[in-house]
């Protein structure tokens, strides 16, 4: 089973080194693990993915909070939040090939990047799901490469403190 | 306001935090750091070699309760701290520890001596930092002791940069710490606290099993109410022996793998564990799902990571363990518990802690040798060991009556522990007895810190049990692999010229009937002494659970 932490840290060095040394040093699953800025330049947000029964879950929460520049650690809600992964991909084609991919990408609104001779680079958004579906489409065509930049979520209507 | 350079802020900040002794060995990146502790009235002992400082460092905290703080320069002087702290870190005992680093502009080039030690020592501190700016320093410093010694303490490091300790800024110690991140709680939840007091008051076979948590706690005095207000019968880790008297009635000593067998016969029988700031490490529970699975469990631990990691428990306590023992205890009737007392007392009878020995031989038997040590100084030195058999015996064989009384290695178990953390130790407690109990492997693995003995004259009393062999490892090789003894044959130096090649009074003694005699001469002695004391090569530590076995199924005794 996976779960959604959401984990206000301070901004100080090394603080995303503690975190993810903690995860391998507890032989925690973590499926994904993003940082970023938040509103308060002091304050980062890291939406971490664990996999993990409820049991690994509460020690990964307690260690955590071990952790002296970890402030707040919330566990989302999967119904009542807004989850999204962005992916760029790379895409093989002919000429003959590109009409077609365009119609794909539209369907998932997803924008052309970069037009070179022989491939696409598409951009997406989304919930995990949607970006597999289109991973999964694309396949067919040759996949050159792509980058995914793991999951974001914040809770519905209020914000987290 | 006077400014100060970075060497003088530190020394500042450190007697601003009440630290009169430190542990420490000079080089290029600490060098300012050295230069304001010339003169600065504060105590610095030096060492041999940096494992040997910072075990000095664990081994003062220990006795004292205090802080222990210790100094090493870059590079090789971190990385050779990374045991100590290591160390220390598992049996959660507060340090500070300073390196230093190269200047901020040589960061990260690979300049000489560098080395990443807050990268190196992050898995094994409860916090680190590297500071690079001189007006951060004495801000760090208070933070870093707020750390180490609130909630569950640990090991602090701060890595300086050196261009730091040079640099001036205004000496302003805070009065106040700001760390949003950290807050440990200290009083118990009130509902959980009703539900455990019930729980005890309800029991027909309550046991409590004590750890290092309740003595850094200070909790022997509610311990000890507690034990006697509602007959409990207590039996303690290796790291909490002395938290009560251990010749009462009630006292049924270690549990786990070299525990008596009455401790974990009683594991067995309970229907209610309190366990007190012990983490159900597996040299104590053996295999985890048949550990006191008969019986409900007391969680009390200030760690809230600690309760459930390894066994999950029906009434959870986080707290400071000395606060909520008083909350807790108002609520505690008086009971005779008779028949469990009674049951007690029969298993102590039958089961007692034994070995063979024949009163005719000149054999010295280490569980002889253990007792006779007891029996000299009447149970009232502080004991130090290193990690191997005569570790076991020294917990086995002697009763500790007092909090502190015990100092040992338990969560690393770290060979050459012993030596330095008994300097320590003498100079946390300088008015009590210490008595290092050695094996002739462990010892020679910080042997060089003989020379801070020397140097200081530390009164250090130290007993090798001799059996010339990693005994322990040994043991081990004999019972489960055929008695192949693959490198655990070990030569020794001679103990004794060593000793004297350090001014230190030493005797090798190889007879029984010479035994007291020796004793009593390296205890009246002054100074610090040595005996070398040659056991049986072959003896084995009983009673032992074989690792990953149950508790039921100990094996001699
Ligand atoms: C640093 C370190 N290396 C290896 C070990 C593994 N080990 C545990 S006990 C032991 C033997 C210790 O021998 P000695 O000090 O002579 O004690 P004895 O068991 O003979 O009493 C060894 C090698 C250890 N605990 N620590
Ligand atoms: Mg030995």
């Amino acid at each position: 089973m996976t779960h959604i932490l959401s984990v206000s840290v301070l901004n100080k060095p090394g603080v995303l080194t503690r975190v993810a040394g903690l995860f391998s040093r507890r032989n925690f699953n973590i499926e994904s693990l993003n940082v970023g800025k938040t509103e308060n330049p002091e304050i980062s947000r890291m939406t971490i993915v664990v996999r993990g029964d409820q049991k690994v879950l509460e020690q990964v929460t307690k260690q955590l909070h071990k952790l002296i520049n970890v402030l707040k650690i919330t566990e989302l809600d999967k119904n009542a939040i807004v989850e999204r992964d962005l992916i760029l991909i790379r895409v093989k084609c002919t000429r003959k090939q590109r009409s077609e991919i365009i119609q794909i990408a539209d369907t998932f609104r997803a924008q052309i990047v970069d037009v070179a001779p022989d491939s696409l680079m598409i951009e997406a958004t989304g919930t995990e799901d949607k970006l597999e579906a289109l991973t999964e489409l694309l396949r067919d065509f040759g996949i050159a490469e792509f980058v995914r930049t793991g999951r974001v979520a914040l809770s519905r209507g209020q914000a987290i403190k | 306001m006077p400014k100060l350079n970075g060497g003088e802020i530190i020394v500042e900040s450190l007697k601003q935090e009440n630290v009169d002794v430190i542990f420490g060995y000079p080089g290029g990146a600490v060098i300012n750091l050295y230069d304001a502790l010339y003169n600065s009235g504060l105590k610095h002992y030096l060492g041999r070699h940096e494992q040997g400082v910072v075990h000095a460092a664990d081994g003062y905290a220990r006795s004292s309760g205090k802080v222990g703080v210790c100094i090493a320069t870059s590079g090789p002087g971190g990385t050779n701290m990374v045991t100590g702290l290591a160390n220390a870190f598992m049996d959660s005992v507060p340090l500070v520890a300073f390196t230093g680093q190269v200047s901020t502009s040589m960061l990260g080039k690979d300049s000489f001596q560098e080395a990443d030690i807050t990268g190196i020592s992050l898995p094994i501190t409860k916090h680190n930092f590297l500071v690079t700016d001189v007006e951060e320093l004495a801000k760090t410093i208070k933070e870093a002791f707020f750390i180490a010694k609130t909630g569950r303490p640990g090991p602090v490091l701060i890595d300086l940069a050196k261009d730091v300790t040079q640099k001036e800024a205004e000496f302003n110690y805070p009065s106040k710490i700001n760390l949003p991140g950290y807050r440990p709680s200290f009083e118990g939840h009130r509902l959980q606290v009703n539900k455990a007091a019930k729980a005890i008051n309800e029991a027909k076979r309550p046991l409590l099993y004590v750890g290092g948590g309740a003595i850094i706690s200070g909790a022997e005095k509610e311990i000890k109410e507690l034990v006697e207000r509602a007959k409990i019968p207590i039996t303690t880790t290796l790291m909490a022996l002395g938290i009560y008297p251990e010749d009462r009635e009630l006292a049924l000593e270690m549990l786990g793998m070299h525990g008596t067998q009455y401790a974990n016969r009683a594991t067995l029988e309970t229907d209610l564990v309190i366990a007190i700031g012990a983490r159900f490490d597996d040299r104590v529970t053996g295999k985890l799902d048949e550990f006191i699975a008969q019986a409900d469990i007391i969680q009390i631990d200030i760690d809230p990571a600690e309760i459930g990691k390894n066994l999950d428990v029906e009434i959870p306590i986080v707290g400071d363990v000395k606060d909520v023992l008083q909350e807790i205890l108002p609520f505690i009737e008086e009971k005779e518990n008779g028949e469990w007392q009674d049951r007690i007392r029969e298993l102590k009878e039958k089961y007692p802690l034994r070995y063979n020995d024949d009163d005719d031989s000149e054999v010295i038997k280490p569980q002889y040798l253990m007792e006779e040590i007891d029996k000299y100084t009447n149970g009232n030195s502080t004991i130090v060991t290193e990690v191997g058999q005569h570790q076991m015996w020294a917990a086995q064989y002697h009763k500790y009556k007092k909090p502190r009384q015990f100092i040992s290695s338990g969560g690393l178990g770290t060979m050459g522990f012993g030596l330095p953390a008994a300097i320590g130790a003498q100079i946390g407690q300088p008015d009590e007895q210490i008595i290092l109990i050695a094996g002739d492997g462990s010892i020679q693995m910080n042997i060089q810190e003989l020379g801070t003995i020397q140097t200081y004259n530390v009164p250090v009393k130290i007993i090798i049990f001799n059996n010339k062999y990693l005994g322990m490892v040994r043991q081990w090789q004999e019972m489960f692999f055929e008695k192949r003894y693959s490198s655990t044959k070990i030569p020794a130096p001679d103990f004794v010229k060593m000793g004297e090649a350090y001014g230190i009074w030493s005797k090798r003694v190889e007879k029984k009937s010479e035994l007291s005699g020796a004793i009593r001469e390296a205890m009246e002695l002054k100074g610090p002494a040595i005996l070398d004391v040659h056991i049986p090569e072959e003896e084995n530590v009983y009673p032992m659970v074989p690792a990953g076995a149950g508790l039921k199924d100990m094996i001699g005794g």
